[in-house]
């Protein structure tokens, strides 16, 4: 690991920092205002930021706000995380040609022609990465595809300074602040003393990437500030899921009427499998051209919620929806464990925000803990 | 035992059909043979390929021939929808594409010295089979074996000719038995479980390699269990949805467990509490 | 006989019963003989005997018109036939035939269901013993009836 350090990059020179991972042949993806979310897109310049905006996010419901100061970073997260790049929605495996009874397999590999920058990942989703580098590249089998995207991806994490409502990194162990995993963090820093960025180098490829441009010295006012501005980050936080034995009282608690009550609400929308940054489950498709003599096999996500999901012969195995929003949590928040050792579960809170009847998983999690407390066996 | 996969776990091999023989009015065994070139594979008794027929689908399937055969891959496949039946209408000489070996088998090493007593209900018996091949070609390495095999109907019976062969093998009994029997069937009518009190069990060195729907493995592990086998010496074959069979696409999820990777056979004690769990 | 005593006293059926009752059984047993095809027993005949399977096998049989017979299970070596002897109206419900060559050991059921009447202790001892056979039996019928092979769509 490279030698930790702290420089000060002045709001400005972010624009110089894209610049130069271009040159350095990374494309670029970073934070953008479209269509009232802060999404993520391929980014030329830092004119794309989204300066001023922050985010109102509660339990259904999401808002882009207007920020007091220009803060290019003053948000939390969005719809969008990084599997949208490095796990991509759809995803064609090979094509095959037919001749002469059999077939041939087209092997066209599906590779980046450059490697990617991610600009303003935050803890959240940077323990959502190694989560799902885990589970496609660190278990018995490697998924190629993903392997290829995520070698060499240059992390510039920026940690948080605003929590929304509905993050509850603080709890899962995961945030506000990134330790680790990144090439370069980012603390901004907006006040009196200027718009800038405490920067900390976590790699020798983001220490050589800072050499390249115009930084101070950090101060130990400024270092101060920037912890305490993500300490902040952390005491405001209002939801939070107790871990403790998470694991247990989700597998013994498989028949508690509860269940019942969220799925009463639950629409099987699968959006919180869509926003979620370590949901990872795909569909395999087999499509055909017209002239039958090309398939192609075909990757596209898919969500635990569909009825379809666990058809074997005869029938769904999951046909109410109580079975595939118990199915959706207990592995999320406990088989998961099992599965590949940490939860699944980042804390980000998106799937709070995002769900259409506003079904908060903080407090499912709590619902099924006094149920058991109460007395219910 | 080598197992060889492919290096790309998700691309299919292209294997030719070498022959196709009918086992029932729905059920037909292919065997396949890999195209020119290609070194084959080994397999282990209860593993499984996904089997991919051009501009239809892909399946998983059991694999149903004799593990020691590099040359050949043999697969019972019951025709009971689309992808099915397009997999078993495909005539000699056609192309089948083919991934694997997947997933975690019977374990024929572990129990050698032990009485084994093999339960199958319907096509169950196909990922049996190749265990079955197993002891009988290494008969001293195995104690008793009994195969207690029930099917729907006489014209369900799997594999009839091998049945009849594999009575002969030394210390081997062999029980069958129908749901529905007709005029013209003498053995037994009822289902699998009716035929425990038949076979000569050795509980205490026996272990049991059970595969079938999931309702008839349930009855036949407590059956198992009442005549004195423990828990850990239960093996089932577990079914669920299989679309990558690499532990990717998530669907085969039973549990904790994926199927493909972590079974599909499994101890009983490992997925016991898992079969009482309703819409699991 | 006294291989008759040995057989009814070990059957796991008479196990635990009073030895002068079994004596009296022996008493009232006879070993017999049905070749393959014959019926042992018929539906709506009175049923007064039962029997200790000891080889070949048996076929209860249900019969209606349009239909040929229908196997509805198969009983074999160490099984009992029959419990129709015990509750009223003491009438067969289904055929019996034998399935192969069979020889069995006939029991006086309509004595056994008068000492029953006389003595209820030895009653519920023999209840008891065809509750399990019944429960068992049971049991196998449903699962028969699930009917787990067929794939429905």
């Amino acid at each position: 690991m490279a030698e930790e350090q702290h420089r000060i990059l002045h709001a400005e020179q972010l624009a110089k920092l894209i610049e130069l991972l271009s040159c350095k042949g990374y494309r670029t993806i970073g934070p953008c205002a479209r269509d009232g979310a802060i999404v993520y897109e391929p980014i030329e310049s830092s004119a794309r930021l989204p300066a001023g905006w922050t985010d109102e996010q509660e339990r259904g419901s999401y808002r882009l706000k207007r920020r007091e100061d220009q803060a290019l970073f003053g948000y939390a997260v969005g719809p969008q995380s990084w599997k949208r790049y490095l796990h991509p929605a759809e995803v064609r495996l090979w094509s095959a040609e037919r001749r002469g009874g059999t077939f041939r397999i087209l092997n066209n590999e599906m590779r980046p022609k450059q490697p990617y920058a991610f600009l303003g990942v935050r803890a959240c989703d940077l323990a959502a990465i190694k989560v799902q580098d885990r589970v496609l590249i660190g278990d018995k089998y490697r998924d190629g595809i993903y392997e290829g995207l995520r070698q060499g991806v240059f992390i510039v994490a920026v940690q948080c300074t605003h929590a929304a409502a509905t993050c509850f990194c603080a709890s899962m162990g995961t945030g506000p602040r990134a330790q680790s995993g990144f090439d370069l963090a980012l603390t901004e820093l907006v006040g009196p003393a200027g718009h800038r960025f405490v920067v900390q180098t976590g790699s020798e490829r983001g220490a050589e990437a800072l050499a390249g441009l115009q930084t101070a010295q950090a101060t130990g006012a400024d270092l101060h500030e920037a912890e305490a501005a993500v300490d902040r980050a952390a005491s405001e936080q209002v939801r939070s899921i107790d871990t403790v034995g998470i694991k247990e009282l989700l597998y013994q608690n498989f028949d508690d009427p509860g269940w019942d009550n969220v799925a009463a609400r639950c629409l099987t929308c699968a959006n919180c499998t869509m926003v979620c940054p370590t949901c990872f489950c795909t569909a395999v498709e087999d499509v055909t051209y017209v002239t039958s003599h090309q398939a192609e096999r075909w990757r596209r996500w898919d969500s635990c919620f569909t009825l379809s999901f666990s058809y074997i012969h005869g029938g769904n195995v999951r046909t109410s929806r109580k079975a595939r929003y118990r199915q959706w949590m207990t592995h999320k928040l406990a088989s998961w464990i099992d599965q590949f050792g940490t939860s699944g579960c980042v804390g980000c809170g998106r799937c709070i925000s995002w769900c259409p009847v506003g079904i908060d998983i903080t407090e499912e999690a709590q619902a099924i803990r006094e149920a058991k407390r109460h007395g219910n066996t | 035992m080598t197992i060889t996969t492919t290096t790309e776990p998700m691309v299919s091999q292209p294997y030719r059909v070498r022959a196709v023989s009918k086992e029932t009015p729905d059920t037909f065994t292919l065997s396949l043979t890999p195209n020119a070139g290609s070194n084959g594979t080994t397999f282990q008794p209860g593993q499984f390929s996904m089997l991919w027929v051009f501009g239809v689908g892909e399946l998983p399937i059991s694999i149903s021939g004799q593990p020691w055969q590099r040359d050949r891959l043999m697969y019972t496949v019951r025709s009971v929808g689309q992808a099915t039946h397009a997999l078993v209408s495909q005539t000699v000489g056609s192309g089948i594409g083919v991934r694997g070996p997947f997933g975690a088998g019977w374990p024929i090493e572990a129990v050698r010295g032990h009485d084994v007593i093999v339960v199958a209900g319907g096509i169950g018996l196909a990922p049996l089979r190749p265990a079955i091949y197993h002891i009988l070609r290494n008969r001293k390495q195995y104690g008793r074996l009994v195969v207690l095999y029930g099917s729907r109907s006489p014209r369900d019976l799997l594999y009839r000719k091998e049945l009849a062969s594999w009575v002969r093998q030394p210390d081997t009994q062999v029980l069958v038995t129908v749901d529905y029997g007709g005029l013209s069937w003498r053995g037994h009518v009822g289902v699998v479980t009716t035929l425990f009190k038949y076979a000569r069990l050795q509980p205490a060195r026996s272990v049991a390699m059970v595969c079938g729907p999931e309702i008839m493995m349930r009855f036949v592990t407590r059956e198992l269990e009442i005549h004195g086998l423990k828990r850990e010496d239960i093996y089932l074959s577990m079914e669920r949805n299989m679309r990558c069979a690499v532990g990717f696409c998530g669907h085969c999820q039973y549990g904790p467990y994926f199927i493909c990777k972590d079974g599909p056979v499994f101890p009983y004690e490992n997925i016991r509490t898992q079969l009482e769990k309703y819409e699991l | 006989m006294e291989t008759l005593e040995r057989i009814i006293a070990e059957h796991p059926f008479f196990t635990g019963l009073d030895h002068d009752f079994i004596a009296l059984m022996v008493g009232c047993a006879s070993n017999v003989h049905f070749k393959a095809g014959t019926y042992i027993l018929k539906e709506g005949d009175p049923a007064n005997t039962f029997y200790l399977i000891r080889g070949g096998r048996v076929a209860v049989e249900v019969v209606a018109p349009q239909h040929k017979p229908i196997i509805v299970s198969t009983l074999s070596v160490g099984e009992i036939l029959g419990w129709s002897w015990l509750l009223p109206p003491f009438q067969w419900k289904f055929h019996a035939r034998a399935a192969e060559d069979t020889r069995a050991i006939a029991l006086d059921g309509k004595c056994l269901r008068t000492k029953c009447e006389e003595n209820h202790d030895l009653g519920y001892e023999i209840l008891k013993r065809f509750a399990q056979i019944m429960e068992q039996r049971l049991e196998a019928t449903r699962l028969q009836l699930l009917d787990v092979y067929v794939v429905r769509r």
